[in-house]
């Protein structure tokens, strides 16, 4: 099933690289470094990045949150045009689409947490974390990386943690503003979940009637009871 | 688009959803049927050719057959209307059957290899009289063989070869009551009493049934019992007072007798004389007491005796085995065996055969017996003698033992109830479970191969094979299907059968010896069957019983008698002979500490005798003492009253078990317009799953369930006959639903121009009945659906989320809830033998209607034909519900003839049991045939069918097993190749 151009963005942005930290003193850190990496070479020279450059970065960063925030809506419009398909009786097709509409917004609003990826060190020679790409994702928590070239060394650290609207973490930048995207992919994705809501019902598969309620129920007792008939022949 | 296929193919499913059937290689995996004749009353020998011997025996359930001397096969069998009794049975022309039924009005001739009719004639008369068949030996007219029939007050001479009525001569006019014909040279004597002290005899030319002479004589006496023929032309009688017999002679038409005491003849014997109906020549037999007397009437017309045979049993009719031997076969009882002689009547001091032989003693004892003979190979005669039973039963007795025996009195079930089989034991041996899971194994294997198509014809028939005498379905444990259980019958005989559904063997029968004639108890008959104690949880280890309630004669005022019965063993547990009758027998839904039902057994003064006798079913009943109530519907005057119980019972003696009734309602049905017909009550077993039916738009109906429900059918006093005497305008059927607790009548209907009979079936809250239409010429089915109202307006989902409602607290019938019913009717094409409803184990599935038809089968007619919201044009939703178009009669699908190519002959009763599957209900019908299936009126939705491969399974499971595994293996290695890339 079609997941949605948003949710494809995502996945390119797994994991993130974190420069951030700058800590100095190998003590602090719950990995050791790994042999033949100095910490003392490593090139500052990355805070050189220009203004400019930062400015359209944020631009793009704003345009692909609102893009990903909008993405729910074409799912919403395909989910529509699923379920009209699907009629209105109980069958297989029509509840495999209707617990896909229920189960696609939740899914969406929680995303993968699993995947936020930091990376603590970085050997100069790979300026890039990309280009150690696909073999960097597969390490788990605290593993080192050989990449091919060299003897690059990489430190990975995961936060296993589920995190809600993880999808928006990429765009994280203090000059973006995501409220307004986060808000609208919210409510996009509340739609979707209404409208599996409504047509479960529609279904006929909410309790929402008296008579879901009464089929179950036994007959009631009776106080007397009374036989006989014709006589034996 | 795709919707509208979708729907398209739904609505197909659903439709085949409507039909039970089956695959012809499924006929006898679950059911199976078996063929009776009854109770023999006639039989004639047919073994002077070479080729099959043969015997033709017509029975008291109607049926003439053709039954094969060897083995006890039936060759062919016809089964003739319940009114078409037969009266008489022979050969004529050597190659036809004559039967004479209906009174005497109806000759039919069969041919005799196959059982083909050849001709029928109807002789009408006008009165009501003996009917005597007679074929005489070599008596032509104009090149015809003469059968002469006396029948309705007339004599007929019927052509053995067309059956045309050749001449007749009425004797209505007259007020001689016919007992003999016999035929001398060209003269047709016929004899008979009039106001049973004058005899008279007419003699007739058999050319043209000329009335030749007339001669009365009158006895100075009255008589008792008929005349019987000793010789050509003397004939034995006894006289009023039962202690002289009356020899009369016949000489050219002259009267002439003479009578003799029956204590000049023997000295020691006193008591009512009976003359046994055997013919002999030149003998008779006479039955005091239990001595039989064998009495030689001389030429002179002098008695003497011949012998006293005490424990004597029955007596056969003579046979003719050379130009002027003739031979008779009686049988006597002694030290538990049956000697059976064949003597020579001119030779009295010679036995031709002597024979002792040992016959199960639940057979009771003998009620007949036919002989025949055989030439050996040293010419000298052998003999064979057919025995009917005291049960029912026939039996051939060749050389000193019983060659077959046949369970004839299945054909005569009076009531079925079922029984649980003991719960299987732990601790089967090893070796016992590896054979049998070699020998599962292979019979999966061999299916396999059969689904896989590579079985060879040989597996297939092994296949079959397998199938059909599956070991499982015959064993005598428990299964978790609740497919195996105990058939308990009982029968007209007064003997009880226990049949295992999973083959219809007979597992144990018992002759039960309370109901055997005695001085107390004259004619014992057997009225009902009830459970009296079904273990379930505390009590296990005691075997479930039955109840047996008889009665010592046909009326209402003789005295009951109770018999308890082992259901796994058939042996009597106890009997009672309490003084009181049996009018009615009420089981309570109370169970006692040892699981024994609480049984209220009414008597004809209106006293109620609880059963078991014990305190503690009296505490029970105290308990409930207020709740108890009866009913009693009299038919004869259109009365239905409602009783309570009162108090104790007010006699000269204390029985505390003895309860007193007060009246509370009566209905009265105006006699002059109603007459009551038919009713019906819901049955008392039958469980219910839910209370609300649920509409299209999630509405819902709240179904009126009640058990003190009466469905009463009251047509108008002329029409309560059969069907084409009344006309229209003065026919109709007013039917009733009426509670039996308060008397209420919660419906009424009337149909006009509609007349019985009614046959009505009565399920959770709607009745269904059929009767028939005068005015369409139909045959018509309605339904009747109650609805309660009063609970209507429960209509607020949070009181039920909160569960906020007394929907399920105990109701009163007193609370007089406000009811609607709905009803809509149908025509139907065929009449109705008899009507029942699945059942099954919660009450889920959904019900099919078990129609036995009149071509003696029994059809399966889904509820869903018969509910009365079905409409001409039903909605969308409608349809998805299930809710079938509405046509003006319903539709007979031929593959839901439960019975398939079989016929249930002479249908009487359709009984249907709860297997523990719910899907499943187990059906059993009875009439001479008995037939047993299992039904799945939704299909099998809980459980596999029987032919599924569990070896193809099995093999895909470790297939996939085996798959998975080695991916994994795969995904592994590449996942570290990977990393170490």
């Amino acid at each position: 099933m079609d997941k949605g151009k948003g949710v494809m963005g995502s996945n390119a942005r797994r994991w993130a690289v974190d420069f951030s930290d700058n800590s100095t003193s190998p003590s602090s850190r719950d990995v050791p470094d790994p042999p033949g990496f100095s910490r003392a070479s490593i090139d500052q020279d990355d805070s050189t990045l220009s203004r400019q450059k930062k400015d359209a970065e944020s631009n793009w960063k704003s345009q692909k949150a609102w893009e990903v925030a909008q993405a729910p809506f074409k799912n919403l419009l395909m989910m529509g045009f699923m379920m009209w398909m699907a009629g209105s009786t109980v069958h297989l097709f029509s509840i495999g689409i209707t617990f896909s509409a229920l189960w696609q917004p939740i899914s969406a609003l929680q995303s993968v947490g699993k995947s936020k990826i930091q990376i603590l060190e970085l050997n100069p020679l790979h300026r890039d974390a990309k280009s150690c790409g696909k073999k960097l994702l597969q390490r788990r928590c605290g593993e080192y990386c050989y990449c091919n070239v060299a003897p690059a060394i990489v430190v990975v650290n995961c936060n296993l943690k589920p995190w809600l609207l993880v999808i928006f973490e990429p765009y994280k930048d203090s000059r973006v503003e995501l409220l307004g995207p986060k808000l609208l992919f919210i409510a996009l994705n509340l739609g979707g979940l209404a409208l599996g809501v409504w047509k479960l019902n529609a279904l006929g598969l909410l309790p929402t009637h008296t008579s879901d309620w009464v089929s179950s129920l036994p007959p009631a007792q009776e106080v007397e009871y009374s036989g006989g008939g014709l006589n034996l022949r | 688009m795709a919707i509208r296929v979708f729907l398209i193919v739904l609505l197909f499913l659903s439709f085949t959803n409507l039909t039970y059937s089956l695959y012809e290689d499924q006929v006898g995996l679950m059911d199976w049927h078996q063929k009776y004749i009854g109770k023999v009353k006639h039989a004639v020998f047919h073994t002077q050719k070479t080729g099959r011997k043969r015997v033709l025996v017509s029975t008291e359930e109607n049926v003439v057959a053709s039954l094969d001397l060897r083995h006890g096969e039936i060759f062919w069998r016809h089964v003739l209307g319940t009114n078409d009794v037969i009266d008489g049975l022979d050969i004529a022309l050597g190659k036809y059957v004559i039967t004479l039924s209906s009174d005497g009005s109806i000759l039919r001739a069969w041919n005799l290899p196959d059982g083909q009719m050849v001709w029928e004639s109807s002789l009408p008369g006008s009165k009501a009289s003996k009917s005597i068949l007679y074929i005489p030996k070599n008596l032509k007219a104009d090149k015809d063989d003469l059968i002469l029939v006396y029948g309705k007050g007339s004599l007929n001479a019927v052509s053995g070869v067309d059956g045309e009525v050749l001449w007749k001569k009425d004797f209505s006019g007259e007020s001689i009551e016919v007992s003999h014909i016999i035929q001398s040279s060209d003269v047709i004597y016929v004899t008979g009493f009039v106001d049973s002290s004058k005899i008279s005899v007419y003699g007739l030319n058999a050319k043209n049934g000329e009335l030749l002479e007339n001669n009365h004589a009158a006895l100075p006496f009255g008589t008792f019992g008929e005349l019987l023929s000793v010789s050509g032309d003397m004939f034995v009688v006894l006289d009023e007072m039962r202690s002289k017999i009356v020899i009369v002679h016949l000489r050219n038409g002259e009267i002439s007798y003479n009578q003799k005491h029956i204590s000049d003849l023997t000295k020691d014997l006193a008591g009512q004389a009976v003359i046994l109906p055997s013919r002999l020549p030149g003998m008779f037999a006479l039955n005091i007491n239990s001595y039989v007397l064998l009495i030689k009437v001389t030429n002179q017309g002098e008695l003497v005796l011949v012998d006293k045979v005490n424990n004597g049993a029955a007596v056969s009719d003579s046979l003719s085995i050379s130009e002027d031997e003739h031979a008779f076969a009686f049988v006597h009882y002694g030290d538990n065996k049956i000697h059976l002689s064949v003597k020579n009547v001119n030779d009295w001091n010679h036995d031709l055969l002597k024979e002792s032989i040992v016959i199960d003693h639940q057979k009771g004892k003998i009620d007949k017996i036919f002989v025949n003979n055989y030439v050996r190979t040293d010419r000298s005669h052998g003999f064979r003698a057919l025995m009917v039973m005291e049960d029912h039963s026939l039996l051939l007795v060749q050389q000193g033992e019983i060659v077959w025996s046949r369970e004839d009195g299945l054909a005569s079930v009076v009531d079925v109830t079922t029984s649980e089989l003991p719960v299987q034991k732990e601790g089967v041996s090893v070796a016992k479970v590896e054979q049998n899971l070699f020998e599962w194994l292979k019979g999966h294997m061999l299916k396999l191969k059969g689904t896989l198509m590579i079985a060879s014809p040989d597996d297939l028939a092994a296949i079959q094979a397998l199938r059909l005498r599956s070991s499982e379905k015959s064993k005598m444990t428990r299964d978790h299907n609740g497919f195996r259980k105990l058939l308990i019958v009982l029968t007209r005989a007064g003997k009880v059968f226990a049949l295992h559904t999973g083959d219809g063997r007979v597992v144990w029968s018992i002759l039960l010896p309370s109901l055997h004639k005695s001085e107390a108890c004259e004619n014992p008959v057997g009225l009902h069957i009830y459970q009296w104690q079904v273990p379930h949880h505390h009590a296990l280890d005691e075997n479930p019983s039955v109840l047996v309630v008889g009665q010592c004669g046909p009326s209402l005022s003789t005295p009951a008698v109770l018999s308890f019965i082992d259901a796994y063993t058939g042996m009597e547990l106890k009997s009672l002979s309490p003084a009181h009758t049996a009018a009615q027998v009420i089981p309570l839904p109370h169970t006692d500490s040892t699981e024994q039902r609480l049984h209220l057994i009414i008597d004809d003064k209106q006293h109620a005798y609880l059963y078991p006798r014990t305190p503690e079913a009296i505490d029970i009943l105290k308990h409930e003492f207020s709740n108890v109530y009866w009913y009693s519907v009299d038919a004869d005057n259109g009365v239905i009253r409602g009783h309570a119980l009162k108090s104790n019972c007010i006699q000269e003696a204390v029985d505390e078990y003895c309860f007193d009734f007060r009246d509370l309602w009566s209905v009265v049905f105006p006699s002059e317009s109603e007459k009551i017909i038919a009713t019906m009550t819901r049955k008392s077993n039958e469980v219910v799953h839910t209370q609300a039916k649920v509409m299209t738009d999630y509405d819902v109906m709240y179904k009126y369930i009640s058990k003190n429900l009466l469905f009463v059918a009251n047509a108008a006093p002329k029409a309560a006959g059969e069907i084409g005497t009344v006309i229209p305008e003065e026919a109709w059927l007013v039917i009733y639903i009426l509670d039996t607790v308060t008397g209420r009548i919660l419906h009424r209907m009337t149909h006009h121009g509609c007349q019985g009979p009614v046959h009505a079936v009565f399920s959770e809250n709607w009745v269904v009945y059929h009767y028939f239409n005068l005015r369409a010429h139909r045959y018509e089915m309605s339904v009747v659906e109650i609805y309660d109202q009063s609970r209507a307006d429960n209509k607020d989902v949070w009181r039920f989320v909160l569960g906020k409602h007394n929907l399920t607290s105990p109701v009163s019938s007193y609370s007089r809830p406000e009811v609607i019913a709905k009803s809509q009717s149908y025509f139907f094409t065929h009449s109705v033998k008899a009507i029942e409803v699945t059942s099954t184990a919660k009450g889920i599935t959904s019900k099919q209607l078990l129609i036995g038809t009149i071509g003696d089968q029994v059809l399966a007619l889904d509820k869903r034909f018969l509910d009365p919201r079905r409409t001409v044009n039903p909605s969308q939703a409608e349809k998805e519900d299930g809710i079938i178009p509405l046509t003006d009669s319903l539709p007979i699908i031929p593959q839901s003839y439960i019975t398939h190519a079989l016929k249930v002959e002479g249908l009487r009763g359709i009984v249907t049991v709860p297997a523990k599957l719910e899907s499943t209900s187990l059906v059993f019908a009875y009439g001479v045939d008995l037939f047993f299936t299992q039904i799945a009126p939704s299909r099998t939705y809980d459980s596999l069918t029987e032919d599924f491969s569990y070896a193809l399974l099995l093999l895909t499971i470790v297939a996939l097993v085996a798959a998975i595994f080695v991916t994994w293996v795969l995904s592994e290695r590449k996942d570290l190749q990977d990393k170490w890339r």
